[in-house]
């Protein structure tokens, strides 16, 4: 048996790291079903299903929805759902891209040699280790020059006027999540070796039935990883989607960071609770398939 | 079938650049004719060129120099997917997301073979690899012998004009690697289908192989069957290379049309009566090399030629063999002697400081030119 396994160090460690990790999301949860909704206190859980709202003072004391009040005023709140939806799209169409692209460069590091390899490799890393906010400015002043030039000379005018929004927001978070799945699939093509595709073209497979029936099947767990990777980046990026968004582009979390300036009520945290667990059933069901294919 | 040759390389050159900057003939001018239905090897030690050459067959490097012949075709710069070759790869390179009769049938299903057509000539494939059963297991589900066969069912059930096969029982245990060297035989003979095999191993490529290819820093030594490589190496490297030998340095004193005397100044004596080969003349240094098995020790003074008197120095006994190590005039020499009678009684053993005579049989006892 392992003499680790039982020591009061190795207990309370895991104690702590369970707690610092988990209570904020636990007291999160629980406050989206707070009573109050100043949200300052916890006033225990809306006891009671009625007709309609029964307010005292601050405190909600039933509701049609019962517990889950914070949760259905959140559905009839059109502001979220138009940033929730905006989410999504940005989130789902830069993983796309920036899985594509991410892959493809990560093939091309891996097995051809070019004058640029050297140079292409840390460039990489360039855009993961620079503040995100310096990132965010250099994407708006990017943005706001072009399109300032692109709108005076072409004499763009009205609604044709380029200017910021969900396309800005996309292409930044495309730029910025391709270096972070390269690298996951890079890691994974680090035990590829070159004779099963070889050995594909030598059974009379061309080059792109070979990239369908082999390559992609061989390193289709590290693309999905690289791809859960950016989805999760860009579901949660603030910093650049706050220089890169404009009118109509509002995404969740500058959503909720508008909500904070004003006052924290309970449905800010019935948001936060459905987004945690849209993440976790995503990690969850990748990581499931990962398994399954593994063992098969 | 177009012509008398499988495969023909001519001239071959494949230089690559090491990355240290320099250019490196990995194959140096290599020139070989592999026969319709024969059982090649590439005999050579570790970065000969073995794998380079093989690999040029299957397209998956160009000559940098030179031209290679498929069916009497040149091949040029085909992909390997539009050859009829197939490759049986030194790791095996089996799918791993797919199973055994996947693995198998995708050769088929590139082919745009028709489903039930796959099903049966899989079937036929892998019962002759004796792996019926097998079909839905995934290769990391067999055994290293196991997952060789399926590397041999995928390549073989293509029926390729060329099975190359690139050290396929490398990873084998020793039993395990006779008796596959002896099923990919039997194999070749009732398939008739050309291998060009690959191996480090000389004792493999001589109980396999119908004629092979010795060779040494991307170059040829010697092509021939078994049996001539053995007995008549025509160089020194080759008679190095594969068994053993004694070798002594000659010279040339005279040459007739099949006999020659070579003097050798180790064993201050002439040798006479050696078979002669070609290219070489009158007067030459050479190299003298003799098998340690055909020497023979004797009892009696005869009157042979090529007589010598040693003394022994020590000796080994291994069972099969006792190997005998002499000192002959300022020469030193290893014989090794079957051992027919039983060597129990110490009389019939020799001992250290023992004089005996022995003959260098003149038909068995080569000269070769020095390199
Ligand atoms: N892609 C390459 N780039 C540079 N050098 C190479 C390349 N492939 C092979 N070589 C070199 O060419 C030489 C011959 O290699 P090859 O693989 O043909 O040897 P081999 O006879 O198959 O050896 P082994 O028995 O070890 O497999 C070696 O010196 C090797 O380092
Ligand atoms: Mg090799």
């Amino acid at each position: 048996m392992n003499p680790f396994r039982r020591s009061p160090f190795v207990i309370a460690a895991t104690i702590l790291v369970y707690f610092f990790l988990y209570a904020p999301i636990v007291g999160l949860v629980l406050y989206s079903f707070n009573a109050s909704r100043t949200n300052v206190k916890f006033e225990g859980i809306i006891p009671a299903f009625s007709e309609r709202v029964v307010m005292d003072g601050s405190l909600v004391k039933s509701s049609p929805c019962g517990p889950f009040h914070w949760y259905c005023d959140l559905a009839k709140n059109d502001d979220v759902l138009e940033a929730a939806g905006n989410t999504l799209k940005i989130a789902i169409t830069a993983t796309i891209l920036s899985t594509i692209i991410g892959t493809m460069a990560a093939l091309a590091l891996q097995r051809y040699d070019f004058k640029l390899k050297l140079f292409s490799q840390v460039s990489l890393y360039i855009p993961i280790v620079i503040p995100e906010i310096v990132m965010g400015i250099g994407a708006l002043t990017l943005f706001s020059q072009l399109f300032q030039f692109l709108n005076s000379t072409l004499n763009l005018s009205g609604d044709a006027r380029l200017s910021l929004g969900i396309v800005t927001v996309t292409v930044s978070h495309i730029a910025f999540m391709i270096p972070f799945v390269t690298l996951v699939v890079q890691a994974r093509l680090q035990g590829f070796d070159k004779s099963f595709e070889e050995a594909a073209m030598d059974l009379g497979a061309d080059e792109w039935t070979t990239f369908r029936r082999v390559t992609f099947p061989m390193i289709l767990p590290g693309v999905l990883s690289g791809a859960l990777l950016a989805f999760t980046l860009s579901l949660d990026d603030f910093v650049i989607t706050f220089f890169t968004n404009g009118p109509g582009s509002t995404t969740l979390p500058i959503y909720v960071y508008g909500l904070l300036r004003r006052i924290i009520t309970p449905q800010v945290n019935a948001l936060s609770t459905i987004w945690i667990l849209v993440v976790f059933i995503a990690v969850l069901s990748l990581q499931l398939i990962q398994n399954r294919t593994e063992k098969a | 079938m177009a012509g008398e040759f499988a495969v023909e390389l001519r001239d071959v050159v494949k230089n690559f650049i090491t990355p240290e900057g320099s250019e490196l003939a990995a194959v140096d001018h290599v020139t070989m004719q592999i026969r319709n239905g024969e059982f090649f090897s590439m005999l050579g030690s570790s970065g000969c060129g073995k794998t380079t050459s093989l690999r040029m067959i299957a397209g998956f490097e160009w000559p940098t120099e030179g031209e290679i012949y498929i069916e009497g075709k040149a091949v040029g710069h085909t992909p390997p997917f539009q050859r009829k070759v197939n490759t049986v790869f030194q790791n095996y390179a089996l799918f791993q997301h797919m199973t055994v009769f996947e693995n198998v049938a995708f050769g088929l299903e590139m082919e745009g073979a028709a489903k039930e057509e796959i099903k049966k000539r899989v079937a036929k494939a892998l019962e002759m690899v004796q792996l019926t059963g097998m079909e839905r297991r995934r290769p990391r589900q067999l055994s290293g012998g196991q997952q060789q066969r399926v590397a041999v069912a995928r390549a073989l059930v293509k029926i390729p004009d060329v099975l190359l096969l690139d050290e396929p029982l490398g990873a084998l245990d020793l039993k395990l690697r006779k008796e596959m060297q002896l099923e990919l035989k039997a194999l070749q003979q009732q398939l008739g289908i050309t291998f060009v095999y690959v191996t480090h191993d000389q004792e493999e490529a001589l109980t396999m192989s119908d004629r092979i290819a010795v060779m040494s820093k991307g170059a040829v030594r010697q092509i021939g069957t078994p049996v001539e490589i053995y007995e008549r190496p025509s160089n020194r490297f080759v008679a190095d290379f594969i068994g053993e030998a004694n070798f002594f340095d000659g010279r040339i004193k005279s040459l007739a049309k099949d006999e020659a005397l070579v003097y050798v100044p180790a064993l201050n004596a002439d040798l006479t009566g050696l078979p002669v080969s070609d290219g070489l003349v009158n007067g030459e240094e050479v190299v003298v090399s003799i098998r340690p098995e055909k020497v023979r020790i004797t009892a009696e003074e005869t009157m042979n030629t090529n007589l010598f008197r040693g003394k022994v120095t020590n000796t080994v006994y291994i069972g099969t063999d006792t190997h005998v190590y002499l000192d002959v005039c300022n020469a030193k020499l290893k014989v090794y002697e079957q051992n027919r009678i039983s060597r129990l009684d110490p009389g019939s053993f020799y001992t250290v400081g023992q004089e005996v005579l022995l003959i260098l049989p003149p038909e068995n006892t080569l000269f070769l030119k020095k390199d």
